[in-house]
């Protein structure tokens, strides 16, 4: 040991040099990482900034430091759009339809797993085929659809269609297969189980981890739609917080004041959400990834 | 209650002793997916398929007219703009999306970056920002004359006056393919970053104790073993990048209709001229068009062989 630690010296100077390249590199590699996360909170932070200043100060000047107009142009924008009543409206569609989309798909995607009725390949592997087709293809049948069965300005073509979410079948039949022993299936049969009690009291507790991740991505995907509100609702009083936003830059396309007042409290509520949930949104995510 | 739970057990008990085989349940397990699926799903897109055979304006009854849409269809500039300003803005954003996305993700998988959970979030963040808002907020940002852009390029006196972005072409097709890449790379980055997550240290180690220097070890383990998973990212943004709509039409149409995605001709067709049966026909062309590029990034040498393995 003693003879090793006299032949050190110069690897030490070696070692040392490639510390200092490395702490030269990492130190590199840290302001790249910071510059490129101030690019990306700028936008956001120029909105909330820009939406506390007068239209004359918006049109003229650089906007760094918070100014007092917030509440004038808030005032001015709820007077013509009812932007919490959007909020609203948009938190309603989206709980029912993920509460929906989460129970149906579950069921469904259970049955597939858990039941080798006839057709069962065949069924799963058509509802995988229709993945591929883009939503917007049987927009204008589906507008027609809705329109003849009177269902025209109403929240139900909006909340129904969760029910049938191919993907969410795909996810929830993964989970079955991974999730759900058969066996405990069914013991629960013999002690005389129904078979839709099988599924709420064992199969559902047993998929409820899949149930919040995937109610995370059901949720923030219908809090986003814009296109099917904004062709199948009429009233502005009972449309969505997307489709006001698109709104409050068509009728207010001189006031900036106003729109930064209304991009900032479509943002807030999602940045609260997300504050809270990060963790747990982007483990998702990834973890969903390697799924794929 | 007690009276419900008897009943259940009891119909169950007698299902029993007829067969053990309970596989027919799974009719009823499936029965409202499929019934919401034929009413919600299947049953528009084939009636939109009839209904681009028709005319119809919304005020009367559809009027069956045959191949006439189609024929309007193979002739229509402006169809065929819409899907070359789409494929222009995809490739706009999707190259330095991905390139952003797999940069971030192998910096962040490095081990000495402190708080990488910080910056997950603040690159994933804009990723679920309704994509209207985004829309509305880089036309606030590049408008021209009280966008925070030019205010700041002035600031620093990169130019002298403001610039009018969304009044040339190619500009303004960049500045929507901005928006749909700032909306991305932060997905994109997990994505790979999970990739990354599930590459075996194993193979790192063997490759140090190797004396494979950090680049070799890049070129030779991490890229290849990343391909499938950028293969994959290439395959969904193919089919998402060809269907943008809301952040596109936030920041309009563009000089000479520069920037109307496919999409967007749909909805102005339809629902702006009350056109419907051509946007129908319009749908179904963009149907085809986005099958065709689906097939063709398949086809793209190595993607599929390399997805398989």
């Amino acid at each position: 040991m003693k003879n090793a630690a006299g032949t050190l010296p110069p690897y030490e100077r070696e070692w040392k040099k490639t510390k200092r390249k490395s702490l030269f590199v990492k130190t590199i590699i840290w302001i790249f990482l910071l510059v490129a996360a101030i690019i990306c909170l700028i936008p956001f932070y120029s909105m909330i900034i820009t939406s506390t200043h007068a239209n004359a100060d918006i049109t003229r000047k650089l906007l760094l430091l918070p100014g007092d107009h917030f509440l004038s142009n808030y005032e001015r924008l709820i007077d013509v759009v009812p932007l919490w009543r959007g909020v609203f409206n948009s938190l309603f569609i989206t709980i029912v339809s993920t509460v929906l989309g989460l129970y149906f798909s579950a069921l469904s995607g259970y049955g597939f797993s858990k039941y080798r009725f006839k057709g069962n390949s065949f069924l799963f592997a058509a509802v995988l085929a229709t993945m591929m087709v883009p939503g917007q293809l049987g927009i204008i049948g589906y507008f027609r659809l809705v329109n003849e069965m009177g269902l025209i300005n109403t929240y139900w073509p909006l909340i129904l269609p969760s029910i049938s979410d191919a993907f969410a079948l795909f996810f929830f039949k993964q989970v079955a297969d991974g999730a759900v022993p058969k066996e405990l299936l069914d013991s629960a049969r013999i002690d005389g189980c129904g078979e839709l009690k099988t599924f709420h009291r064992i199969a559902l507790p047993l998929m409820a981890p899949a149930i919040a991740t995937l109610g995370i991505f059901l949720f923030i995907g219908k809090w986003n739609e814009f296109l099917q509100p904004m062709i199948l609702i009429f009233d502005t009083e009972l449309q969505t917080l997307p489709v006001m936003i698109a709104s409050v830059r068509s009728q207010f396309n001189v006031d900036y004041g106003a729109q930064y007042v209304g991009i900032v409290i479509s943002i807030i509520p999602v940045l609260i959400v997300f504050a809270i949930f990060s963790k747990q949104i982007i483990g998702n995510v990834m973890s969903g990834a390697i799924k794929e | 209650m007690p009276v419900f739970v008897e009943e259940e057990g009891e119909s169950a008990f007698m299902f029993k002793k007829n067969s053990l085989n309970k596989d027919r349940y799974g009719y009823y397990f499936v029965a409202p997916f499929f019934l919401s699926f034929f009413i919600f799903g299947l049953g528009p897109i084939l009636y939109s398929f009839y209904l681009s055979f028709t005319s119809w304006s919304g005020f009367e009854e559809p009027v069956f007219v045959g191949l006439a849409n189609y024929e309007r269809l193979i002739h229509d500039e402006v169809f065929y703009q819409s899907i070359l300003n789409t494929l222009i803005i995809w490739i706009f954003s999707i190259i330095p999306q991905l390139s952003i996305a797999l940069i971030l993700a192998l910096v962040l998988h490095e081990k000495f970056i402190k708080g990488s959970h910080f910056f997950h979030a603040i690159f994933y963040f804009p990723n679920i920002i309704t994509p209207v808002t985004l829309g509305v907020m880089f036309a606030l940002l590049f408008d021209w004359q009280t966008g925070s852009i030019n205010k700041i390029l002035e600031y620093i006196g990169i130019v002298d006056e403001p610039v009018n972005w969304m009044n040339d072409p190619w500009m303004a097709r960049a500045i929507v393919a901005l928006a749909i890449m700032f909306q991305n790379f932060g997905f994109n980055m997990l994505v790979f970053l999970a990739g990354l997550q599930a590459i075996s240290k194993d193979l790192y180690e063997a490759a140090e104790v190797d004396g494979a220097s950090r680049l070799q070890i890049a070129l030779n383990i991490t890229i290849p073993l990343m391909r499938p998973v950028i293969i994959f990212t290439l395959i969904t943004s193919v089919i998402g990048g060809l269907q943008i709509f809301d952040a596109p039409l936030m920041l309009g149409k563009g000089p000479d209709n520069s920037t109307l995605t496919m999409i967007m001709n749909l909805y102005e067709t339809a629902f702006v001229r009350y056109d419907y049966g051509y946007g129908a026909t319009i749908a179904y062309g963009a149907f085809v068009v986005i099958a065709l590029a689906t097939i063709i990034t398949f086809m793209v040498p190595g993607v599929r062989n390399k997805k398989e393995v």
